[in-house]
């Protein structure tokens, strides 16, 4: 990734951007992280947010006016919270804190004339920033003085304008302005300051006045404009003013970059849904209770629609803005460890984040291209994909794989392409579905084959296009047939890799023929569980609804749904790049619904089933069988390559009648059963019966192994590509009991096979 | 490497039946994604059968070979 498109990212992702209030606020208090501390209680913290932004903070803060309030989000959910009250009390109520210790001095001279509330904040800014600063003025205050008792109460003007002096200030009070000669000033200053509020502008004509710098057409001088009654609005003047001064005496532009000086207009977006109407406590004199309560109502603007929609997201505990950073500082090491390889890979590329973001943030694009670099420099982690890929393999290998025209046919209109996990979890309903096609279509072909998904998501960019190519030439060699495809998946991906071809989903063309003869037609209640693959398909998604309604099922949609579904957990490889996570991204969804899900992707099934949430796939109740569908188990991974091969000799001996068994491997002959312990490593470690009986063909070849003196249990290994497997097992004479398995990835020299 | 360590619980009973021997601690090499590393595991000091039981499997060496594929 390039530094600029990192930046690029970045800027998408709203999350870090600032507050409506504080964007508004023409001092930019952060009033997000001050109502945060009043809604604990923690008055003298919430005193030190506003003391760090405003200038004569005890003054201010009871002068608020509270211009954050037009933006507050919380204003259409019961009334904008009521900054100017919360101010006003934590000003009454918290310990004053001491004023900020200035910059070391700059060597700069700044004459302020006119000590109103602009010529006391642009004082307070400038020698904040080390600026030597003479105030001069007929009296403290300006307008200020029309004001106290409740509103100004005595002594907090004075006690600022003491911190002015602690700060560095010298304070000419009771001059006769009249007295002043600006030119001589100026000439004796780097800069001059005028208040217009305080000093009447006729006795010094400053002209043309720059709306932005405060300027006027003499170098050096600067001026408010007089008139102005807010008091913040005079305090933000009093800061412009020493911004340009500070700008002025450095010689650096005077107007770039100054564009979020004043108020300005966020992008932080912040939902409202779920959020209750509350109005504000109308009792404005606060008691700690209620500027609490009051406190309470903010809601702490952020945007994070996307993370709250991701189990993903949610589990790495930041968001896209932190997380497309962590990839590109991991994309850049060149030496040590590279923190973000499992975040990159947990990513089940589904595209719900830039479907519910508001700036189109899309983690899927920034992750797949992550990927795609890895394996580009040899960084993928191998054990991430590879038991994925080696699935893929076996999907196309000669066991598994099919291409041919209806039995007695040399021609196909259609070609029936179900996916390659559907035969692998159930065969049968794929039967039922073939010859139903047939049936009702006449002769259509059959395609066994993976559409390259693995491939594509493990980032292996070579492997999907040489995948698709051979899709492609057995595709050609039908005669180049309407392709239907039942798995949302392959329908997605055949779509984007075989342009040329007329594809369309099963359901589709189901619900253009009716219902199959033995469909289960029954008036349940189920929860629709769209998979991410139908996000951008709306009309695959209708198809499946019109289905779902001829079988009379009453339809209940879970809060995401459609194209803001999330993923079962399957998607990207999560599954098998960081199963944990894949778990518990099934384990949110299981729990979205109380109803038993319907869905039309046999891995949302799978998944679903895998933590024990009751779900049928379509092909369920289109086809159904005997059993209760929805307590199927999902086929571990052995039964279901095991699946897949069944399939194919089923379908050559009973439709095409040929001897569809393959040749067999030596290590099929090896009988193996085992135990529920063996069954469950095996499921948990992703080792494959066929694993299991080349360890045992191996041990029984050369007689290595290990015996167990106390359980008489023997222990073989055996390493037939990357992996050692490792078998604990019982030698019943015509059969292997395995107790246990396990396996590893490093290499031992010199040893064993 | 030294923390690929077996405990004696997990070596205790095993025996290599081809040779009739108990298992011994040996210098053995490791290797993953071009690192080698020496290790004191059980072998069979006749044949040099190693064992990596189940927990060092599972264990340290998962942890190391995870630590590798992220370098």
């Amino acid at each position: 990734m390039e530094q600029s498109e990192l930046r690029q990212w970045e800027r998408q992702c709203v999350q870090e951007e600032v507050p409506p209030c504080t964007a508004a606020c023409p001092l930019h208090v952060d009033a997000r992280t001050f109502c945060s501390l009043m809604a604990q209680r923690r008055w003298d913290k919430a005193w030190q947010i506003l003391a760090k932004t405003m200038p004569l903070p005890g003054v201010l803060a009871r002068f608020c006016d509270g211009p954050c309030k037009g933006t507050c989000v919380r204003k259409d959910a019961g009334g904008a919270i009521e900054m100017e009250f919360l101010e006003r009390f934590c000003a009454e109520n918290a310990k004053p804190v001491a004023p900020p210790r200035p910059l070391p001095s700059r060597g700069k001279t700044v004459a302020v004339l006119g000590g109103g509330m602009t010529g006391l904040c642009a004082t307070w800014e400038l020698v904040r920033r080390g600026f030597d600063v003479t105030l001069y003025c007929s009296s403290l205050g300006g307008s200020l003085l029309d004001y106290s008792g409740d509103i100004l109460p005595e002594g907090v003007l004075e006690r600022e304008i003491e911190s002015l002096r602690t700060m560095g200030a010298t304070i000419e009070a009771g001059v006769d302005i009249l007295l002043v000669q600006l030119d001589l000033l100026l000439d004796e200053k780097d800069a001059v300051f005028v208040d217009s509020d305080a000093v009447s502008t006729d006795l010094f004509p400053i002209g043309m006045l720059d709306e932005m710098t405060l300027g006027t057409q003499r170098a050096g001088l600067f001026a408010s404009r007089s008139g102005e009654v807010s008091f913040i609005l005079q305090a933000a003047t009093g800061r412009r003013a020493a911004n340009s001064i500070e700008r002025y005496t450095q010689g650096v532009s005077m107007v770039t970059g100054r564009e979020l000086e004043g108020p300005y207009e966020t992008r932080l977006f912040t939902s409202l849904e779920k959020i209750e109407s509350v109005s504000p406590v109308l009792d404005k004199a606060y008691s700690e209770l209620t500027a609490q309560d009051e406190a309470k109502r903010c809601l702490q603007c952020e945007c994070m629609e996307c993370v709250k929609g991701c189990e993903y997201l949610r589990h790495f505990k930041y968001y896209p803005k932190v997380y497309v950073r962590q990839i590109y500082n991991n994309d850049s090491i060149v030496m040590g460890t590279r923190q973000a390889n499992t975040m990159i890979n947990s990513c089940m590329l589904c595209g719900q984040c830039e479907i519910i973001c508001p700036e189109d943030f899309s983690m899927a694009d920034v992750c797949l291209e992550a990927r795609r670099g890895m394996v580009a420099q040899g960084k993928m982690p191998p054990s991430a994909h590879e038991f994925a890929l080696r699935d893929m393999a076996f999907a196309n290998g000669a066991q598994s794989a099919l291409a041919r025209h209806a039995p007695g046919a040399d021609i196909s209109e259609y070609v029936f392409f179900p996916g390659c996990q559907l035969t692998a979890s159930d065969p049968e309903g794929v039967l039922a579905a073939y010859d139903d096609l047939c049936r009702r279509l006449g002769s259509v072909g059959l395609m066994l084959h993976c559409c390259g998904i693995p491939a594509e998501w493990s980032g292996q960019q070579a492997l999907m296009e040489e995948s698709m190519e051979v899709l492609r030439e057995k595709w050609q060699a039908l005669g180049g047939p309407k392709i239907i495809v039942a798995c949302p998946t392959c329908l997605k991906t055949l779509r984007e890799g075989l342009p040329d071809a007329a594809i369309v989903s099963h359901w589709a063309i189901l619900r253009a023929l009716g219902l199959p003869a033995g469909a289960k037609v029954q008036d349940i209640s189920l929860a629709i569980n769209d998979p991410c693959a139908a996000r951008n398909d709306v009309l695959l998604r209708e198809d499946v609804r019109s289905l779902l309604d001829s079988l009379h099922i009453d339809v209940k949609e879970p809060e995401y749904s459609g194209e803001k579904t999330p993923c079962c957990g399957y998607g990207g490889l999560l599954s098998t790049a960081n199963p944990a996570l894949g778990e518990a991204v099934a384990r949110a969804r299981g729990e979205a619904v109380e109803e038993d899900y319907v869905t039309y992707c046999v891995m949302c099934r799978d998944m679903l089933a895998k933590i024990g949430k009751r779900a049928v796939h379509l092909y369920d109740l289109l086809y159904p069988g005997n059993d209760d569908p929805g307590v199927r188990p999902a086929p571990g991974y052995s039964v279901r390559r095991e699946n897949r091969v069944y399939l194919k000799e089923r379908l050559l001996r009973e439709l095409w009648c040929e001897d569809g068994a393959n040749a067999k491997q030596p290590y099929e002959d090896i009988g193996v059963e085992f135990t529920e312990q063996a069954r469950s490593a095996m499921e948990d470690r992703r080792i494959l019966k066929s694993d299991v009986q080349k360890v045992l063909l191996q041990a029984n070849t050369s007689g290595c192994h290990l015996v167990n003196d106390k359980t008489g249990h023997k222990l073989a290994s055996f390493r037939p590509v990357v992996v050692t497997y490792w078998v604990e097992y019982e030698d019943r004479g015509t059969e292997f009991i395995v107790h246990n398995t396990w396996c590893h990835r490093m290499h031992i020299k010199g040893a064993q096979q | 490497m030294s923390v690929i360590k077996v405990p004696e619980a997990d070596v205790a009973g095993w025996y290599c039946a081809t040779c009739d021997e108990e298992m011994v601690l040996q210098s053995v090499e490791l290797e993953y994604l071009d690192s080698l590393f020496n290790v004191e595991l059980p072998a069979c000091p006749k044949c040099r059968f190693v064992l990596i039981p189940e927990g060092l499997a599972l264990g340290k060496m998962h942890q190391v070979e995870q630590l590798l594929e992220d370098k």
